[in-house]
């Protein structure tokens, strides 16, 4: 339309404009250990958390750079108990303040504080539509939970972002979750397609779904979008290893989006940290303003200027901006590489390759993500690709 | 949608959904629409437009309050096609 545009302001290419949404993963402690986490698995390198202090001196200075759109992140960021004093001053900057939240931790008394405290909105996860796959998947019990952690979102009037991560084991009761959705009033559903970094990764051979699964369960959308109309907006993106172009990851590295893990290292996106020879900056030891202009890692990969072929000279450049700098990484060995996603890479017969063997039994058994898990990963890094 | 407004379809007066939040970005040089996870960076007339639609404002009040603001006539089509586009995406109730 004529009044607005969907996209985020852009400047010229190598232009800085203000890091837009800011995410502060406050802490990687989780009661869950979802197999399909993005959380580094060597999640616990990042212990050594910020206080209150300084995670309100992170918020500060990155409002002041224009940054509007804050997630309140993890890990389970209900673990903070100072998370009602952080919301408080984000609500009084100016920032739309978003829980990203299982809900585990979260009961009348904690919802009233943060209510108090200016919390716009609310994204529950949920793992499926069943007790069974919700348990499994997340390794608790807390599918009850859940529902009663919605209804006290609901009860507090904060929008709800319902959101369930999908794979193969879930895809085919996407019906059903919707139906879950609609029953608990969410006023959006994200059916994110599962993304393999992280545990997702170690976990790729069980979430994989086939083709068949994805077109299906797309077709299930797609009735329900019409059928529902605004009652509740249901997002659904075809996971990026289907697909023969990349994802615009993060628009544009360093573009909008900044990353603050729980000790205070900046990241351009959740995985940056897997990158290799990336140095990372972090707020103990400089600036926001510094990190996001100067900071050799958030100008690795920014503008067009770091691009190889096929990339450098496509005509679809400025859209997805190469893809994902982490998926070039872990499937074709060069963060700089393009994202062998797209058809044009040289290695996108591996993408084909992995899709192709979806259907197939897994060969290891699934990993739940816990610090047991995380430390023998560690020592024993276990290529994937 | 039709591109055509036509009054049936137009609320009387029109209130900004609860789900969306209006505000001035300094930054941005810009009125934006934020709501969970997103942003939407409006132009001046949306801006002056969406800023109207509390509920209280009648349709036609808003239309004379921007006609006399920017000094201007028959606009009115052009808020209305705003104002639908709105109830299309969700913004207005």
């Amino acid at each position: 339309m004529a009044g607005s545009t969907d996209t985020l302001p852009s400047g010229p290419p190598m232009a800085v404009g203000p890091p837009l949404w800011l995410l502060a993963e406050l802490t990687y402690k989780c009661p869950l250990h979802c197999v399909f986490c993005y959380n580094p698995t060597d999640y616990l390198r990042y212990d050594r958390e910020l206080t209150t202090a300084e995670w309100v001196d992170v918020l500060r200075q990155a409002r002041a750079l224009g940054a509007a759109q804050l997630g309140f992140s993890g890990g389970e960021p209900l673990v903070r108990d100072d998370l009602e004093e952080l919301v408080a001053e984000a609500h009084r900057l100016g920032f739309y303040t978003n829980l990203i939240t299982s809900g585990v931790g979260l009961n009348d008394s904690r919802a009233r504080r943060l209510k108090e405290a200016g919390l716009d909105h609310i994204q529950l996860s949920f793992q499926d539509s069943t007790r069974e796959l919700n348990d499994f998947l997340s390794h608790t019990k807390t599918f009850e939970l859940k529902k009663k952690v919605a209804a006290l979102i609901k009860a507090y009037d904060w929008p709800m972002v319902m959101n369930c991560v999908l794979h193969r084991h879930n895809l085919p009761h996407v019906g059903k979750i919707i139906d879950m959705a609609l029953d608990l009033g969410a006023e959006y559903l994200e059916l994110a397609n599962t993304q393999y970094y992280g545990w997702a990764l170690q976990n790729r051979q069980h979430l994989l779904p086939t083709r068949e699964q994805l077109r299906e369960a797309e077709a299930v959308v797609n009735r329900y979008r019409e059928r529902i109309g605004n009652r509740c907006r249901l997002l659904f993106v075809v996971p990026d290893y289907f697909e023969e172009r990349p994802k615009a990851c993060m628009n544009g590295w360093g573009k909008v989006f900044l990353s603050i893990a729980p000790d205070g290292t900046a990241m351009p996106c959740h995985n940056a940290g897997s990158l290799p020879g990336l140095e990372l900056p972090n707020v103990r030891d400089h600036t926001v303003a510094h990190i996001w202009r100067d900071s050799p890692a958030f100008n690795a990969f920014r503008g067009y200027g770091w691009m190889q072929e096929p990339c450098r000279s496509c005509d679809e450049k400025e859209k997805d901006f190469g893809g994902c700098r982490c998926q070039a990484y872990l499937l074709a060995g060069d963060a700089a590489a393009a994202d062998p996603v797209c058809g044009k890479s040289p290695q996108h017969e591996k993408v084909v390759q992995i899709v192709r063997r979806a259907a197939e039994l897994p060969e290891r058994p699934i990993v739940f993500r816990n610090d047991a898990e995380s430390r023998a990963l560690r020592s024993f890094h276990q290529d994937v690709c | 949608m039709s591109d055509t407004p036509s009054s049936a379809t137009l609320p009387e007066r029109p209130k900004l959904s609860r789900l969306f939040r209006l505000q001035y970005e300094a930054a941005q040089e810009a009125w934006v629409l934020l709501y969970p996870e997103g942003m939407v960076q409006l132009n001046a007339s949306a801006a002056e437009i969406l800023r109207r639609c509390d509920g209280q404002r009648h349709f036609d009040d808003i239309v004379d309050e921007l006609q006399t603001l920017f000094n201007v006539q028959g606009i009115r089509d052009q808020v209305a096609a705003l104002v639908q586009e709105g109830q299309r995406r969700g913004w207005i109730d």
